[in-house]
């Protein structure tokens, strides 16, 4: 069943074009990663999903009344607004305290409930806003980025949660994300987007792609190249799969 | 009840109190303390176009305020920044303001009474004036708390719980309109910013939830308002910017209180 439809999305901001003719569905259950270099328009894609950027051309189609579950980038909380975990989950909905210990647990967060949002870690951090999306019971989760500011393990055991919620609770995500590899290993389906869809499919035919090589891979656009390098090294003993395909 | 000058004053104060709590939480918390500033300073330009139309002394600041507020947000981040237009329109309106006073024959006007407040000469229609709007700034805020809370915390979030900060902001600009056009007459149009942004500041180091941040403002600007209308009524000293000092002094004893309290 496909949740969300979208079809020939242009995005503009002024006079630049920074997504041409994107199309995609999500279906349910699926994990679909979007990749890109800074820049390629991943989260404009997701910003006009979820409807804070007006697109210039196309449509998205919802599922009717489908429910979405949104993890920003880290947020840059503001130390002057006084919030505490508890009150932060319910912002949205009226929740007793068993409620918000239970999401926050699926979340694979614990005993912060009394905390302050600004005095949490990295890790915990991005775990409450994973929390309070799953408060809603979303069929789809959306994350931006989710995993900027963690260091590698950090990240990994981000997606690793990201993936135990999916095969808890069914419902499909829809993330972008720069650690390549680590979101390599959990995605039923990447895209490889630079203002335009290069390509896409199964992780491994996306890594294996011309495309997706010329972007990240092996040496023909300086820095990207550098970027993906490094990674490769870091991953190629834990992701043997996307190593294989990479010949570095 | 009434009749008397230092009971309409308390009123008056305490109405500035109920208005600037919530929005100077919000002030604070979205960093908008020049937004809030310019608006009261050009305020002056209403304040004078109020004089010279002969209408209340309300009407024209609450227009131009919310003029001025509603061009900025449009115009923000295309050239300038929103400081630099705020900047330019603050203090172009104000000297505007003040070369068009002087214009307006007739009566002698008594600048320092708009600059700094007259909240002794508060009489009981102004009374009827300033609640109104603290009742529509209320009625706005409860109805609008939790999108406005989202909204400032992450605009993402709020667009996929299906609010629109957009909005959100622009009910908080009007809401802020209105709290400067009925504080004038209370504590004048140079320290309007303060009772935004001073108990609410002092209220930062006591709170954990937004709502306890709120309620603590409101304490902390009602109990500068009533001490600071009787020391200025007892040491004769001017009486919003004595209002200011105590709220002030609050500032720093909570302050102090809020280390205190973090280092144990």
């Amino acid at each position: 069943m496909t949740l969300i439809r979208v079809e020939d999305l242009s995005v503009q901001y002024g006079k630049i074009t920074v997504l041409r003719d994107v199309s995609l569905s999500i279906e349910a259950g699926e994990i679909l990663t979007v990749v890109g270099p800074n820049g390629s328009g991943k989260t404009s894609l997701l910003r006009a999903i979820i409807g804070s950027v007006t697109p210039a051309k196309g449509t998205i189609i919802f599922k009717p009344g489908i429910k979405v579950g949104y993890v920003p980038q880290r947020l840059n909380i503001e130390r002057t607004l006084p919030m505490t975990v508890k009150r932060f989950l319910s912002l949205t909905h009226r929740l007793d305290e068993r409620t918000c210990i239970d999401a926050l647990e699926r979340a694979g967060v614990s005993r912060v409930l009394e905390s302050q949002m600004s005095g949490l870690s990295g890790g915990q951090f991005q775990r409450v806003l994973l929390a309070k999306a799953l408060l809603g019971e979303p069929e789809v989760l959306i994350l931006d980025e989710a995993t900027q500011g963690l260091d590698q393990p950090g990240s990994a055991k981000f997606y690793q949660q990201i993936e135990r919620v999916r095969s808890e609770t069914g419902c499909a995500v829809l993330m972008i994300s720069h650690d390549l590899h680590v979101v390599m290993s959990a995605s039923d389906h990447v895209i490889c987007l630079n203002g335009h869809i290069c390509c896409s499919g199964p992780p491994a035919s996306v890594v294996s792609a011309p495309e997706y090589q010329d972007l990240f891979g092996t040496g023909s656009y300086g820095t990207f190249a550098l970027y993906g390098h490094r990674h490769d090294h870091t991953h190629d003993e834990h992701t043997p799969e996307v190593g294989e395909n990479h010949k570095c | 009840m009434l009749d008397d000058f230092m009971n309409r004053a308390a009123l008056a104060g305490l109405g500035v109190a109920v208005a600037s709590a919530p929005l100077g939480c919000f002030v604070v918390w979205r960093r908008m303390a020049y937004f809030g500033e310019a608006t009261a300073h050009a305020a002056m330009l209403g304040v004078a176009l109020s004089l010279a139309l002969e209408q209340s002394i309300f009407l024209g600041p609450l227009f131009i305020a919310l003029i001025m507020a509603w061009t900025v947000t449009q115009l923000s981040g295309r050239v300038y920044a929103s400081d630099t237009l705020l900047g330019v329109f603050a203090h172009s309106a104000l000297a505007v303001g003040l070369v068009v006073v002087s214009f307006v024959t007739g009566v002698r006007i008594d600048l320092m009474a708009y600059l700094f407040g007259d909240i002794l000469a508060v009489s009981t229609d102004d009374l009827k004036i300033i609640w109104s709007g603290i009742a529509i700034i209320g009625a706005l805020i409860l109805w609008r708390w939790r999108p406005l809370l989202l909204s400032t915390m992450n605009e993402e979030i709020a667009y996929a719980s299906g609010y629109n900060p957009r909005r959100e902001q622009l009910i908080l600009t009007v809401s802020l309109a209105i709290t400067v056009a009925v504080s004038i007459k209370v504590v004048g149009i140079l320290l309007i910013a303060s009772m935004l942004i001073i108990p609410a500041a002092a209220a930062r180091n006591l709170a954990r939830t937004p709502e306890s941040m709120v309620g603590i403002t409101l304490f902390v600007s009602s109990l500068a308002v009533f001490i600071g209308l009787q020391a200025s009524y007892f040491l004769d000293t001017p009486t919003a910017p004595s209002i200011v000092c105590v709220a002030t002094f609050i500032f720093v004893v909570f302050n102090i209180i809020g280390t205190l309290l973090q280092n144990n």
